[in-house]
């Protein structure tokens, strides 16, 4: 676990990119009547990033999307890109491209016409057109299919024909929104590799919405994790995996345990769960002996048996073991906390029974003490 | 399970017959113009009086331009409510119906109210103004049909997906309108575009009283005054319109990458 001065470093590499930044939301705001959609949200973007925007239905994520494309108007605050500020400018006159959902090829447009649309209505003369548009399908690897229309293309050959004409324009920044989530897992998988391969080609700026944590953990250079239209933590997946900042993203991405008890000793990090001692690495800040406080364990890291050295020890009673092919989970609660440990699969196992009283062990350094979430 | 098979059989037969005996009995007696003999002599009349060609010419024109006037009035009306305003289309459906509550001598008594020659504007003082006051009238007539079928055509469609992404792509208003939106609504506006044709073709209120030479009043007064070329125009109408519903299905079965859901 880090230190102090190693976390605030790393709050820093998260919430502000290194480099030149490119894209910068600005405190941005949206309110639809009362009701605030999306608030304070603050990000600078550097130059060919992929930056994925993580969070539940209805956090916001989306939102702030459509204002970058220019399709929803920020209540306040500012977007600018490249240093130029196009907060109030028209879609059609901001040089984004975007990816939707439900792909949105012309139904009346062959893939080579769809592909094309955007350089047509710029104007671009017949050669440079037929040239691009060859470029795209090249890319995507559907040459073969560019007289085709849409409906005669299955879901992932349309999405990436939708990814092919938001490139055909050489936009500055590309927006998807949640390109994936109508296709098949298999399928989503390999365009999702695909997607990050072109991006890492062409190096452009990306802007990737999704609820899918799979997704946005596996494709993205940061992750922005969303929730109730505000930003709870912006940082690299690693980050966000292994050193959630709140209560909401320690839930939201990956599995996870939260112990609820209270401190013991704040500057040793010493709480006490169902009667037993628990030692974080860190101490809690902003607590005092006595307080109510949360703390976070994923279930990987978590082993039964008695492991060596000044790690966390802990007794309860098995209450449930599943085998999930690979991984094994085992449930063993305390007395009011109940944790989950995942361990590998191993045919000369010796699986714990029901009900059988156990030792769990964790390092100090995997205790994460919870914030409540930021108010700003 | 045999009755419920036979059951809506015998509904589509009685329907059938209730159609076409009818008109089987219209064209039959139409071939009797001469005594004892079938024959197209009713026919061969009512195509040699120049008055069938005027009227049924003036007719088309008046179609042709009540369908552009419709096209240009609803289909940007239809799209912006499915867009923008889509709390507004109660509102507008009951407008649209208004004409089929209202009925056309009443329409057509309040024109000549409000745009008679005396009037501030007046519509009703030469046969030009005349046919373009009947043209917006036909045009209120086949405003329930109309824009029911393209609003049918838009909701068949992802407007506003469509529309952003044509947006996204640098496409303005006119462009999305005229190059997105309009050819996947193709079929809807045929559609459309057919109602309001035989709507037009054989309307008879509107014209008889703004006294202009349209096919309805024609219909009219060959029924008025003639025994077999009235059955005889009668088949003819009902082949012209026949022909359109051929034309609308050739059209919607050559065009291309039609969403399934939009036919």
């Amino acid at each position: 676990m880090q230190d102090d001065a190693g976390g605030q470093q790393m709050a820093e590499i998260g919430g502000l990119a290194p480099g030149k930044t490119f894209l910068e939301i600005d405190n941005l705001q949206k309110k639809f009547a009362q009701t605030a959609a999306v608030e304070h949200v603050q990000l600078k973007v550097t130059r060919g990033e992929f930056v994925s925007l993580l969070g539940p239905s209805g956090c916001g994520k989306t939102t702030t999307l459509r204002m970058i494309a220019g399709f929803e108007t920020p209540s306040s605050g500012a977007i600018r890109i490249d240093g130029v500020d196009i907060t109030h400018r028209p879609p059609n006159q901001r040089n984004v491209g975007m990816v939707f959902q439900a792909y949105a090829l012309f139904p009346n447009m062959t893939v080579a016409e769809n592909i094309g649309f955007g350089l047509k209505v710029a104007k671009k003369p017949a050669a440079e057109i037929k040239r691009r548009v060859e470029e795209m399908l090249d890319l995507i690897k559907l040459p073969a299919l560019k007289n085709r229309y849409p409906y005669q293309l299955s879901g992932g050959q349309q999405q990436r024909v939708a990814l092919a004409r938001a490139l055909a324009i050489q936009p500055q920044v590309l927006l998807l929104d949640e390109p994936l989530s109508a296709l098949d897992a298999k399928i989503r998988v390999s365009l999702r590799n695909e997607i990050r391969s072109i991006q890492r080609t062409l190096g452009i700026t990306t802007i990737y919405v999704t609820h899918d944590q799979e997704e946005a953990l596996s494709l993205s250079d940061r992750i922005v994790v969303m929730n109730n239209g505000r930003v709870e933590q912006i940082g690299t997946p690693f980050e966000i995996y292994n050193f959630p900042r709140t209560s909401f993203v320690a839930s939201f991405v990956g599995t996870l345990n939260i112990l609820r008890g209270q401190v013991a000793d704040p500057a040793g990090g010493k709480i006490v769960v169902d009667g037993q001692e628990v030692i974080a690495a860190r101490g809690l800040e902003h607590t005092r002996a006595g307080d109510a406080c949360s703390v976070a364990l994923r279930p990987e890291i978590v082993s039964f048996g008695e492991a060596a050295g000044d790690g966390n020890h802990m007794q309860g009673t098995v209450e449930d073991v599943n085998f999930l092919g690979s991984v094994v989970r085992i449930r063993v609660r305390f007395t009011d906390n109940a944790i989950s440990l995942d361990t590998f699969n191993n045919p000369r196992l010796a699986l714990p029974q029901r009900g059988q009283t156990l030792t769990v062990s964790f390092p100090r350094e995997a205790v994460l003490a919870l914030e409540a979430p930021s108010s700003t | 399970m045999k009755p419920n098979r036979i059951g809506p059989w015998l509904i589509v037969l009685a329907g059938a017959l209730y159609f076409f005996v009818p008109l089987l009995g219209t064209f039959e007696f139409s071939l009797r113009y001469l005594r004892g003999v079938y024959s197209f002599e009713a026919y061969r009349i009512v195509l040699a009086d120049p008055r069938f060609g005027a009227t049924l010419t003036y007719s088309t024109v008046l179609a042709v331009a009540t369908i552009i006037a419709g096209v240009v009035l609803v289909v940007p009306t239809a799209y912006w409510i499915q867009l923008r305003t889509p709390k507004l289309r109660p509102l507008v459906e009951f407008i649209t119906l208004m004409p089929l509550v209202i009925p056309a001598i009443v329409l057509v008594f309040g024109y000549l109210r409000i745009y008679n020659s005396s009037s501030v504007l007046p519509l009703t003082g030469t046969d030009r103004t005349t046919d373009l006051l009947l043209m917006f009238s036909y045009t209120t007539l086949a405003l329930p049909y109309m824009y029911r079928a393209v609003d049918t055509g838009l909701r068949a469609i992802d407007v506003r997906t469509l529309t952003e992404a044509a947006h996204s792509l640098g496409a303005g208003w006119p462009t999305i309108l005229l190059r997105v939106i309009l050819p996947n609504v193709r079929v809807a506006v045929l559609s459309g575009a057919f109602l309001t044709f035989a709507i037009v073709i054989g309307e008879f209120t509107m014209a008889s009283l703004l006294d202009r030479p349209a096919f309805g009043p024609y219909l009219q007064l060959m029924g008025a005054n003639r025994a077999y070329e009235p059955s005889a125009l009668a088949v003819i109408s009902f082949a012209i319109t026949w022909a359109c519903m051929g034309l609308l299905q050739l059209f919607a079965g050559r065009t291309p990458g039609q969403l399934p859901g939009a036919h």
